[in-house]
């Protein structure tokens, strides 16, 4: 295509000036922050609470177990409705510092999200703890290595393998999951394409760019992954590639 | 204790329509994924083409977006289609495009790209002596399909297609973004116009997790039945 057929076109078109692109811009940072935080927290907490889910005593794994089914057996729909209509309930709350926090409907989502990706997180990391092969726990335990510094130099480095591939699709999942974030009037990617197509009744263009722009994240995510995959089995790697 | 405020039976209704939208939308989602596995794993250059790319599309693409486009774009694609028809035929037809319908479309469209990438691995792990087998008796390739293939794939497809309708009845909840009245759109507006958030969206939570834990249950029960002859190891 022609640079100036490009231009003609853009000079033409009412729809993507230089005002929608830098409302879809404004989104796609949200999106991404509100996915990137809820990511880290989630997954930050993950990781002690499988460990204290693979603990024998059902005092201990059964809370953890409880949470985790309650938060994957619901809709995450569901979940950020009763977060975010749920604060405002709590008796006193409006006269504490936490309601100028929360009165704002991203740190509603960003709990919601956390609780959810953090649920799913924590059975993934957990299902590659429990399948640690015997032989290393037990190679550990000969040399003499106490449970914290087993989890720390054994248990973990190698669930992190068996679990990074789980991960990377928890991962893409909850970035298209976050797109209901614009339900509570949070402007992210999904958000500025509905204000673009109420503005213009113009589905396809507010939409259809929208997910390309959700595309181009995707596909940056999975090219990350396979990096990090990649870097992680390199001891896998058949000899000579 | 458990006061609905008079909106039990509106709720009650809710459920019924997530039930049905869920199902109908299981059906589409498993015959696109049959015919999506068919066409990637065929021999047609242009067959593979296609549900590659209706595969990476669908998985790159939020599903709220997905059911935005096909809801508000499908009701422009229906004003466009009557007008025309007006202009050229003076024919009056006009319908209005309606949130189960698209929610159906869209949901079986996006689990048929899951039910796609599962038949497929489910294929996959026939054994091909079972196919050559089935040649050498003269069995046709849609008789191989039918008779051979299909029986012996479902034993290995099935822990992915329980999987994939867990995730299919969550999704179901986003229905009620674009107006369908569903269970989640009848909560929100009773919590809404009664001020009791959790009153009304914790018993939708529980008919969610209970819908989920039986279909548990009933996968484990359909995996155990289909693996009736198979020799479990360990």
């Amino acid at each position: 295509m022609p640079p100036d057929f490009i231009a003609a076109w853009l000079n033409r078109n009412e729809i993507f000036t230089a005002m929608t692109i830098m409302e879809y811009w404004d989104g796609m940072v949200t999106t991404v922050q509100l996915v990137f935080l809820c990511l880290i927290i989630g997954l930050a907490f993950a990781v002690p609470l499988a460990i204290l889910r693979t603990v024998k005593n059902p005092f201990v794994s059964g809370p953890v177990w409880l949470y985790t089914y309650i938060f994957r057996g619901t809709p995450l729909l569901i979940q950020l409705y009763i977060i975010y209509y749920g604060v405002a309930q709590i008796p006193g709350i409006q006269e504490t510092f936490w309601w100028e926090i929360f009165r704002e409907p991203f740190y509603p989502a960003l709990l919601a999200f956390t609780l959810n990706t953090c649920a799913y997180t924590t059975e993934i990391i957990r299902g590659a703890i429990i399948s640690t092969p015997h032989g290393e726990i037990e190679a550990a335990k000969a040399y003499g290595m106490n449970w914290f510094m087993r989890m720390r130099r054994i248990v973990l480095p190698s669930a992190a393998r068996r679990a990074v591939q789980a991960y990377s699709n928890e991962v893409i999942f909850m970035l298209h999951s976050s797109a209901i974030a614009s339900v509570v009037t949070i402007v992210d990617l999904t958000g500025a394409a509905r204000n673009i197509y109420s503005r213009f009744y113009a589905p396809f263009d507010a939409f259809i760019f929208v997910a390309l722009c959700y595309m181009v994240l995707t596909f940056i995510l999975v090219f990350v992954f396979r990096k990090i995959e990649n870097r992680l089995l390199r001891h896998q790697r058949p000899v000579g590639s | 204790m458990f006061d609905l405020k008079g909106y039990g039976p509106a709720l009650l209704n809710g459920a019924v329509v997530t039930v049905e939208l869920a199902f109908l939308s299981l059906a589409l989602a498993l015959v696109l994924g049959l015919i999506g596995a068919a066409a990637k794993l065929s021999n047609s250059r242009v067959a593979v083409g296609i549900a590659t790319t209706y595969t990476t599309l669908i998985r790159g693409v939020p599903d709220l977006v997905m059911m935005l486009l096909f809801y508000y774009g499908g009701q422009v694609c229906v004003n466009m289609l009557s007008d025309y028809i007006w202009d050229t035929y003076e024919v009056d037809f006009f319908f209005q495009f309606n949130p189960f319908i698209s929610g159906v479309i869209t949901i079986g469209l996006i689990f048929g790209a899951y039910m796609t990438e599962t038949f497929r691995g489910a294929f996959l792990a026939v054994e091909t002596g079972q196919i050559e087998a089935a040649r050498a008796y003269g069995f046709s390739t849609w008789h191989t399909f039918r008779r051979v293939m299909v029986p012996q794939m479902l034993r290995h497809a099935l822990p992915g297609i329980g999987n994939n309708w867990q995730v299919l009845l969550k999704t179901t909840a986003l229905v009620s973004i674009i107006g369908l009245t569903d269970m989640v759109r009848v909560a929100e507006e009773a919590a809404k116009a009664e001020r009791m958030p959790f009153h009304f969206f914790i018993p939708v939570a529980f008919v969610y997790l209970a819908l989920t834990a039986g279909s548990e249950l009933f996968i484990k029960w359909l995996d155990k039945r289909a693996n009736a002859g198979v020799i479990q190891e360990s």
